[in-house]
């Protein structure tokens, strides 16, 4: 039974990948180049110390990313909004920590704390309108992305502007020294060799271990944790039972805003050091197919975010050496969420008809186990 | 007052005059600063930035009539705009449009798919479209646009529109060969207060009137006649309403919601080869910037109902258009903003809700005290301004609006 269980949640997962390796070869194919070539070129490229090293960078912040959709999705919540929160809270934390001086591991806490604040109390609104005024989240979130992207330009342009800078290159103030997030570099190369090209290892992909830790024992430790996927299994049992409906929703929007806040520091914190016109946009959506792919599960997500951040670090290659357009990742990509939850669905639909089917065998020929046999 | 109440067509005219006059009014109120609040430019910008919302709009009432929630409509856009564009660059500009609107009904088509046949969560299949049409629209463009004179992997070389339409004797089109006279710019140069305003903006909507706009404006009527006057609308409305029951009355429930779901594509594909075509004449990567999303906006502004997506866009498309023509236009619309929640806090007060009208009345002073202390409103406001109004409708109308009872609701044909 167990077994059957395991293999039949790896299998989704396996099945949807091996099918969109397989529709991109054919897209590939169909457009006069050799899926092979392209395949292998990118598994050599992408085996190398270097693009490892931008792997894991890559998938951290889509890591916390997908954690921060999965909250919301475990109790059937969507926050499509991590996109604006996560914007908003890099631009606002950045100058935070731009101007003011600390110690260094308070004002790195310091950055954090605003971050997730703004993160937080952004996706609240979502939260709050949805238990007061039954505004469904995901037209607000999505309506509200377009608000935070808007008072991001406008701030940015306006108030925030670093007074000293001469290139026309809009950009906050630079964290000072104490507030820079030290890598990891020193960490990997005890193990491998030395990392070469200037690549750094961002520490920060600690703290989003961390939250995905947090998350996991959250869920499954804690009484809100209980209630948040409670309410997601079965609203009206959880309702029944105990479980304050209005005030979940909120605290499940503004834990997952919190989280969403989070994803921008990776970069300001790692690497930029201030937030600028180069800031990566875009991982608040790509996080809701990373929570996707990874069944809202802390291992899966991780999972899902380091296949996403391979893919994207390896596929530069490719126009490099001409095989295929890199592109072409961005549809494996793209097949893979939609063949994922496609797979998810079958794999439970099949999971609820063989329960019922043994369920129903067990009614048939009691077993001496059971009381019936007794009565 | 028997005559109003029994005529609807007399009662939008009723409203749209009102809106003409106060903005009429405004106009007059912010004159020198701004000549464009009302104006037959204006008024041409506005339909044809309305149109694509008007479209995914439509598109988003198909879907959601048979109970679909379709947050696709964006990536089906998208396809819409490079199906439109490259069919425009091979065969013409028609064929452009017919290709768009498949592209988009394919995208249709996979949420189809996903939601009706596997039973996919329509917001996660809807999100999974989002995801894969800007990635498909991406490599299509690097293997197709990229070679030509023009093109790159983000845009297209320009390509043609379908052609503008004079109405003959409104605005000066030709009849058989016959250049009429224009009688609507006649007016217009008049400058008689408010006749002069009323021509304008009729001569912004018939003067070089798209084909395809022409198109899109008679898809409002045919939805509706399609949707409540034909047994297959009432079908498609009775799977979004209550499928088992429509399943237990020998409804093809699956097939309704497949049918709802791809021309909910098709439309949105419209909009976007709309975009592509006839409005920036190139396909440019991002250029559908969130009008999917607006165009969802709409279904629930107006209700559920075309004619009231048609009110919400071309409020948007009236928003777009005054930003893009002139600022200053745009610094002037606080006033009608002020003006608006004014004519709101009287109703309140007539209808006794006393605390409610206090609220606009200091909303409205706001409004004013902002117009009368600043030159210009900051740039980042005007393209959000949709986002906002649907917002507050959502916070303050909810009440009001009614959306189909199974909407959004997996349905797995017998079972509960």
């Amino acid at each position: 039974m167990s077994i059957r269980r395991v293999a039949l949640a790896l299998a989704a997962p396996v099945c949807a990948f091996a099918f969109s390796i397989g529709l991109s070869s054919l897209v590939l194919m169909a457009f006069g180049t050799n899926p092979m070539d392209a395949w292998t070129e990118m598994l050599s490229y992408g085996t190398r110390l270097e693009t490892f090293v931008e792997t894991g960078n890559r998938a951290t912040p889509l890591y916390l990313a997908g954690i921060a959709v999965a909250i919301g999705f475990r109790m059937n919540l969507f926050n499509i909004g991590v996109e604006g929160q996560y914007v908003l809270a890099a631009l606002l934390a950045a100058s935070a920590g731009a101007a003011v001086d600390l110690p260094p591991i308070l004002h790195v806490i310091l950055i954090m704390v605003v971050a997730m604040t703004v993160g937080s109390a952004f996706a609240g609104i979502a939260g709050y309108l949805k238990v007061s005024r039954g505004v469904h989240e995901v037209i607000s979130t999505i309506m509200l992305n377009a608000v935070a992207l808007a008072a991001v330009g406008f701030l940015l342009r306006s108030w925030l502007l670093d007074k000293n800078d001469t290139t026309l290159n809009m950009m906050t103030p630079e964290i000072p020294p104490s507030g820079q997030f030290p890598h990891l570099n020193s960490l990997v190369e005890t193990f491998t060799r030395e990392i070469t090209r200037g690549r750094q290892l961002w520490g920060f992909m600690l703290v989003a271990l961390a939250v995905g830790v947090l998350f996991y024992a959250f869920l499954n430790r804690t009484r809100a944790g209980f209630d948040l996927r409670a309410t997601g299994l079965n609203p009206f049992a959880a309702e029944a039972s105990g479980v304050d409906p209005a005030a979940t929703v909120v605290r499940t929007m503004l834990l997952s805003g919190a989280v969403a806040g989070l994803i921008g520091l990776p970069e300001v914190l790692g690497q930029a050091h201030r937030y600028d016109l180069g800031f990566t946009r875009g991982l608040g959506f790509t996080g809701i197919a990373v929570a996707l792919v990874g069944r809202n599960h802390p291992g899966g997500i991780a999972v899902a975010a380091l296949l996403f951040g391979w893919l994207d670090s390896s596929a530069p290659i490719l126009d490099v050496v001409g095989d295929a357009p890199r592109e072409i990742v961005s549809i494996l990509q793209g097949v893979v969420v939609l063949a994922a939850v496609v797979a998810y669905e079958v794999v439970n639909r099949i999971r609820r008809v063989a329960e019922a089917r043994d369920a129903a065998t067990a009614m048939q020929h009691p077993t001496e186990t059971t009381d019936r046999s007794v009565s | 007052m028997q005559l109003l109440r029994s005529s609807i067509v007399l009662r939008w005219m009723l409203a749209a005059l009102g809106v003409v006059i106060t903005l009429s009014i405004c106009q007059e109120l912010a004159r020198p600063t701004t000549t464009d609040l009302i104006s037959t430019g204006t008024a041409e910008a506005t339909l044809r930035r309305a149109v694509p919302i008007l479209l995914a709009g439509l598109g988003g009432i198909w879907a959601e009539r048979a109970g679909v929630v379709n947050i696709g409509l964006e990536g089906m856009m998208v396809l819409g705009t490079w199906f439109g564009a490259w069919g425009a660059l091979e065969f013409g500009p028609w064929w452009g449009l017919v290709i768009g609107v498949t592209g988009g009904a394919l995208g249709g088509l996979l949420h189809a798919v996903a939601t009706v046949g596997f039973g996919v969560d329509h917001i996660v299949s809807g999100v999974a479209v989002n995801i894969l049409a800007p990635a498909m629209a991406r490599f299509l463009s690097g293997e197709v646009f990229a070679e030509r004179s023009g093109g790159g992997i983000t845009q297209s070389p320009r390509v043609d529109s379908v052609g503008n339409l004079d109405l003959p004797f409104l605005s000066g089109g030709d009849l058989l060969g016959w250049g009429t006279p224009d009688l609507l710019s006649w007016f217009v140069d008049k400058n008689w207060l408010l006749i002069s305003d009323i021509a304008a903006v009729l001569s912004g909507i018939t003067n070089s009137l798209s084909w395809a706009s022409l198109i899109a404006l008679t898809l409002i009527p045919l939805s509706v006649f399609i949707l409540w006057r034909t047994p297959f609308g009432l079908r498609i409305r009775a799977s979004g309403e209550h499928p088992v029951a429509a399943d237990s009355l020998g409804v093809s429930v699956y097939q309704m919601k497949f049918i709802a779901v791809v021309v909910s594509g098709a439309l949105a594909g419209f909009g976007g080869a709309f975009i592509a075509i006839e409005q920036t004449g190139v396909y440019r990567e991002g250029q559908v910037q969130g009008r999917g999303f607006i165009g969802l906006a709409t279904v629930i502004f107006g209700n559920w109902q075309p004619v009231g997506a048609l009110l919400g866009s071309l409020l948007f498309g009236f928003a777009d258009a005054l930003q893009l023509r002139d600022r200053t236009a745009v610094h002037a619309l606080l006033l009608l903003v002020g003006a608006a929640l004014v004519a709101l806090a009287l109703r309140a007060l007539m209808r006794g809700k006393h605390s409610s009208a206090a609220i606009l009345v200091c909303a409205s002073a706001a409004v004013l005290w902002w117009y009368a202390a600043t030159e210009e409103v900051a740039g980042e406001l005007p393209p959000i301004t949709p986002h906002l109004v649907t917002l507050l409708v959502l916070v303050f109308a909810t009440s009001r609006l009614r959306m189909p009872a199974a909407n959004g609701l997996r349905y797995r044909r017998g079972q509960e």
